[in-house]
């Protein structure tokens, strides 16, 4: 059987309580516009169900979107389950309004690159396609 | 349900409950199978990944499974995009997991064909059920196929079968007229028909229509709802043949009505439909060998050097050699090794 082309799976997805989700779609638009399979899960999803969700769909790449302040402790929970589960070789991204002040700390946590609001959608595609291919051939 | 009582060692569909064995198969390929027949939830998803990019990996998982197969009931829901199927399938896994089932959902979205990318967003719908412990819920893109479903639909299904899941739905792109795969795959379909789609009732009764064991009138908190049942009726009274008449539920979503009604339907056809899984089941084996056989038969002819292919193609150019003939006799040159 001929092989198919291996397209890059992400799940995009808003934890907690915040609703603004104009700019996650906007990426989820990019990334599906740079061929690849985006799994979106929408507003209000637990930590825990974005990581069973990322398992279950096998993605190469978890993006969230947090507007509302809440990404140290999101990100801290999401990180430690990904972790749990045993499933943190799936590149973990953050976006939305964080001060560059917490972002050393989000690092340290296990996200791997945090795209504030004033991110280029390019980049944020650029980075995805690179981190998905690296943890391919890993 | 009967057949788990019978594989107590395959009702391991649980994520909580065992977890920590769970999580030690998961890895190499090599036990994808075995993790599979645990129902090790990364073994699932890795697998289902491997089957839909086609890979070898992906060859020997199908291979490793093929005697654990045809025990899932498998229900087909098609429709109209924005029809409903989304929330019909998320109030299905809630009436069968309340029924003590295990249930996998495959959920298929169509792919871009400009980049060839995909938004798969029907599991917002199903988003209640995502920690439930006996469900498995699985995105995938069409990637290019046109019917409905997606090219490996039939192995990622075989895969949630020897995985112990009881029940397995597959759900297709929105569909609207020759959409009618869902049947090859099937043992009970159900096809969705919002209301106020007016003559479009009218426009698909020779497509997806003809497929259908339930109608699912759905959204019948609109006024049009009633309208719609009503033309479903005219259309199933206007079919000679009366012994396989599809039932007509109504269904709103919204309120759970009509959820219950829709189950026990399924139930009642999941006892009768036994032949024809197993025809399923036998048509399944058939696809896979032909399958295998014509990519055999298609490397050796590519893989070999063979001064009679050779010959052969330069009299088919010629025009001394008729097409077929020509095809029968590469057939033949394959089956003997391409001596």
């Amino acid at each position: 059987m001929s092989a198919q082309q291996r397209r890059i799976r992400v799940l995009m997805g808003k934890p907690g309580l915040c609703g603004h989700d104009r700019g996650i779609a906007l990426v989820v638009m990019a990334l599906r516009d740079a061929g690849m399979e985006v799994i979106y899960s929408g507003r209000h999803n637990s930590p825990e169900s974005l990581v069973e969700v990322a398992l279950q769909e096998d993605v190469d790449v978890l993006g969230v979107s947090i507007l509302s302040g809440g990404h140290l402790g999101l990100c801290e929970r999401i990180a430690r389950l990904l972790r749990e589960r045993n499933v943190d070789d799936i590149v973990f991204l953050a976006g939305g309004f964080i001060p560059p002040e917490d972002i050393p700390q989000l690092k340290a946590m296990g996200v791997r690159e945090v795209f504030r609001d004033d991110a280029r959608l390019e980049d944020i595609v650029r980075f995805v396609e690179k981190a998905a291919r690296e943890r391919v051939a890993a | 349900m009967k057949r788990a009582a019978a594989n107590p060692s395959r009702r391991n569909v649980h994520p909580g409950r065992n977890s920590a064995q769970a999580i030690a198969v998961t890895a190499p390929n090599t036990t994808l199978p075995a993790g599979i027949l645990q129902g090790d939830r990364r073994a699932i998803a890795r697998a289902i990944s491997e089957v839909e990019n086609e890979t070898a990996a992906g060859d020997a998982i199908i291979r490793g499974i093929h005697a654990h197969l045809g025990h899932a009931l498998v229900l087909g829901i098609t429709g109209p995009p924005g029809g409903g199927k989304s929330t019909l399938v998320s109030e299905l896994i809630g009436a069968f997991t309340r029924r003590g089932r295990s249930v996998a959902v495959v959920a298929v979205d169509p792919s871009s064909p400009f980049s060839g990318g995909a938004l798969l967003g029907d599991r917002i719908r199903m988003e209640r059920h995502a920690l439930a412990e006996r469900v498995f819920i699985r995105s995938l893109a069409s990637r290019g196929h046109l019917g409905g479903l997606s090219r490996a639909v039939f192995r990622v299904v075989d895969v949630l079968d020897a995985a112990g899941f009881e029940t397995i739905i597959v759900e297709t792109v929105g569909a609207g007229q020759s959409e009618v795969e869902i049947a090859d795959i099937a043992d009970i379909r159900v096809v969705v028909c919002p209301p106020g789609l007016g003559d479009d009732i009218q426009a698909i009764k020779a497509g997806i229509l003809e497929i259908a064991d339930i109608f699912v009138v759905s959204k019948c908190d609109l006024p049009l709802a009633d309208r719609t049942e009503l033309e479903l009726n005219y259309l199933v009274g206007l079919r000679p043949d009366r012994s396989r008449q599809p039932r007509i539920l109504r269904v709103t979503a919204t309120t759970g009505e009509g959820t219950a009604e829709l189950a026990d339907a399924i139930d009642a056809m999941a006892g009768a439909c036994g032949r024809r899984r197993e025809e399923r089941l036998r048509e399944r084996m058939r696809r896979m060998i032909a399958q295998e056989a014509g990519d055999a038969v298609r490397q050796r002819l590519h893989g070999v050097e063979s001064a009679k292919l050779d010959e052969l193609c330069a009299a088919l150019g010629r025009g001394e050699l008729r097409h077929e003939d020509a095809v029968a006799a590469a057939i033949r040159l394959a089956a003997n090794g391409g001596a």
